[in-house]
């Protein structure tokens, strides 16, 4: 099945019993791009930069965005484990680091678990405000106490960005939206909430150079979980984006777009 | 008819200023607001009032428990059960009931179950809910699998109860090395289950397939019949006849000398849901994946105020629903016919009292039941024919077709007497 969205088209990728989606656009070298949680919406100001200079592939967490749910996950190892699958299907990716990711939020666990897996999966690392890591101080906003739009408004500095992207009152089909990919969150990450105890460890071997972003008004995830991204990720580096919360892609498109381009173009002929 | 007391246990004494300016009074407010005096006096009262219950007649006394809300706090029914256990001689203790999902180890639950019926000699029915959407975050069980683990906990419990140990349980949600309890249940196969529900259809599939009673908890009458038409057809497909001894209902039910009396008192009952549904955080008592898939877009209207709780009416529209009963023994049991007459539940709970009303009021309400009500609905149970699971013999389930009785009955039925030997 094949849907074209302007120059934007989603598949239906069928690996090992599970429904893969992925959306794709550009042209150039690949970049994979793992949303968050709450989903993403089909089309982003960031993904858009981002096609001008790569091919971007965004494909759902399976049960996510109105994709098939597999009952059988537990955890988010198990996401990790169907994304390196998807990977591995696609002759664009298949080969070892020619891939460049991009995790936000939730979805930047997930490539911090793919590449802890398989450190060789990778050429280049971006986390954007991560979870996966237990604050030391703070804790990461539980959504399990939070309404659909607190819990999305929480995530914002500014919420006439949340109004422009959702509206002021999102439509119920959105909040439907919301509560899917919310209990799917629950299936695979109810506890510990949204982090990895083991995590902190298997970071230490993973070789790809990686760069990690935050919003300095993140108030879903602490700032002090990117500075231990940071330091735990032999070859990394923490970029601080002023003006941004949670979304940092949905509030600063242009200035993350940047970001990741020069770092992930950087080292090329 | 099987007619028994219940009372949500109400802790009404906290400052309920705090709780209207905190905009919740379930989960997250804080229980520096309980009052350990005034909790002292009020579980006391409340065994008082079960005694008086069986005193007057009544055959069972139904417990239930939730967690972080004052509008119940009994917070383990199994501890209330165990004290009416040693407490009482003739009444039921019938638990609607135990919460099996929020259970890390429901072969301790089993157990715990099984000295109760010991205890009791044989009085325990043992109901099983899914607890309240708080009550998952409260225990941090997941939500998204509530019905899963209430279904697994429920067939390990069973299993527990009538098959000999040792043995070990893989299972979804609860692994056992070894199950083999010292203690198994005085009632054979195993005691009674029911099932108490509200809203969600699938627990009424549920019970039906398991040939398990239902009890309705305080629905109108309407959605009382359509509660039954379901189960009914349930039945149908899995090869028995439903009708009065597999129809639960809890009727909210104050009787006074007067009727103003009874009146007021009775608007009490809007306090337990003021807390409950007003006053609780929606989000809090609907986590994703605890409700039915099939009423999503309701609940997560509700979760963002855009909707009223489904389950919400008002006192005027409780009392002309009669999901709300209130007044003089002459008056009520009237009312009390039309519920035989129109949904033909053998077993009926009554919720007497909630909220502030005094303790003299509620025994003055227990005695006047006695007195007066349970006789006439004895009668009328008489003459519609609503025989009580007990009184019918009704199988204790699909699996076990024998009507449950203590060992100490069976073995004297089934072995003969020295004298008869010799």
């Amino acid at each position: 099945m094949s849907t074209s969205t302007g120059t934007w088209t989603t598949e239906t990728i069928p690996i090992g019993g599970v429904a893969m989606q992925l959306t794709r656009a550009g042209e150039g070298p690949p970049l994979l791009v793992l949303h968050h949680d709450v989903g993403t919406l089909a089309r982003l100001p960031f993904y858009d930069a981002l096609a001008r200079r790569f091919t971007v592939l965004v494909p759902s967490h399976p049960g996510y965005d109105g994709s098939q749910r597999p009952e059988w996950m537990r955890n988010v190892r198990d996401l990790a484990a169907v994304h390196q699958w998807l990977l591995a299907e696609l002759p664009i990716t298949r080969a070892p680091q020619t891939v460049a990711v991009v995790g936000l939020g939730f979805g930047g666990w997930i490539a911090a678990e793919m590449a802890s897996q398989a450190p060789r999966t990778f050429k280049k690392l971006v986390l954007v405000g991560a979870t996966g890591l237990k604050p030391e101080h703070g804790v990461i906003a539980d959504q399990a106490l939070l309404s659909y739009i607190d819990y999305v408004r929480l995530g914002f500095s500014d919420q006439f960005a949340f109004d422009r992207l959702f509206g002021a009152e999102p439509e119920t089909s959105r909040l439907e939206h919301w509560d899917l990919n919310r209990e799917m969150s629950f299936r695979i990450a109810w506890k510990p909430y949204m982090y990895n105890p083991t995590l902190p460890h298997l970071l230490g071997g993973i070789s790809t150079p990686a760069l990690v972003v935050w919003g300095r008004d993140d108030r879903v995830v602490p700032l002090e979980c990117g500075q231990r991204y940071a330091k735990a990720l032999p070859r990394a580096r923490l970029e601080i984006v002023d003006g941004a919360g949670h979304f940092v892609e949905m509030e600063k498109p242009d200035e993350l777009a940047r970001l990741v381009i020069a770092f992930v173009s950087q080292g090329d002929a | 008819m099987h007619l028994m007391y219940f009372t949500e246990q109400p802790m009404s004494a906290y400052p309920e200023a705090e709780g209207r300016a905190f905009g919740a009074t379930a989960l997250m407010f804080s229980n520096r607001h309980f009052d350990p005096a005034a909790g002292s006096r009020l579980y006391n009262e409340y065994l008082e009032h079960y005694r008086l219950a069986e005193t007057v007649g009544f055959d069972g006394i139904m417990l239930n428990e939730h967690h972080n809300a004052p509008f119940c706090m009994q917070a383990k029914c199994n501890v209330f059960a165990s004290i009416l256990a040693a407490t009482t001689r003739r009444v039921k203790i019938v638990l609607l009931g135990n919460p099996l999902p929020l259970a890390d180890n429901p072969v301790r639950l089993a157990e715990e179950l099984a000295m109760i019926d010991m205890v009791s000699r044989g009085r325990l029915v043992s109901g099983f809910v899914r607890g309240g959407g708080q009550e998952q975050l409260a225990t941090g069980v997941n939500p998204a699998f509530n019905r899963e683990r209430f279904e697994e906990a429920h067939d390990l419990i069973v299993k527990t109860w009538t098959q000999p140990g040792p043995f070990r349980w893989e299972g979804s949600h609860y692994q056992h090395r070894v199950v083999n309890p010292w203690a198994v249940p005085l009632q054979k196969p195993h005691p009674r289950v029911w099932i108490p529900g509200v809203l969600s259809k699938e627990t009424i599939i549920w019970a039906a397939k398991k040939r398990y009673p239902y009890i309705a908890l305080s629905t109108a009458i309407e959605a009382t019949k359509k509660i039954w038409e379901l189960y009914d057809s349930v039945a149908a497909e899995a090869g028995y006849t439903g009708g009065p001894e597999y129809r639960g209902y809890l009727q909210r039910c104050h009787v006074a000398e007067t009727e103003e009396k009874a009146l007021e008192n009775a608007r009490q009952f809007m306090w337990m849901q003021g807390e409950f549904t007003g006053l609780a955080h929606p989000v809090w008592s609907t986590p994703s994946g605890y409700f039915s898939p099939s009423i999503r877009t309701q609940f997560v209207e509700y979760a963002v105020g855009r909707r009223t709780n489904p389950r919400g009416a008002t006192f005027e529209d409780q009392i002309n629903t009669q999901m709300i009963v209130a007044g003089t023994p002459k008056t009520v049991i009237p009312k009390l016919r039309r519920l035989l007459e129109e949904t033909r539940p053998s077993i009926l709970g009554f919720w007497a009292a909630d909220g502030f009303v005094s303790s003299a009021d509620t025994r003055t309400c227990i005695r006047l039941m006695g007195e007066e009500v349970l006789p006439a609905l004895r009668e009328i149970g008489k003459e519609l024919g609503l025989w009580s699971p007990f009184e019918a013999n009704a199988p204790t389930s699909v699996t076990f077709p024998e009507s449950a009785a203590p060992a100490t009955e069976r073995a004297a039925a089934r072995q003969p007497t020295p004298l008869e030997v010799s």
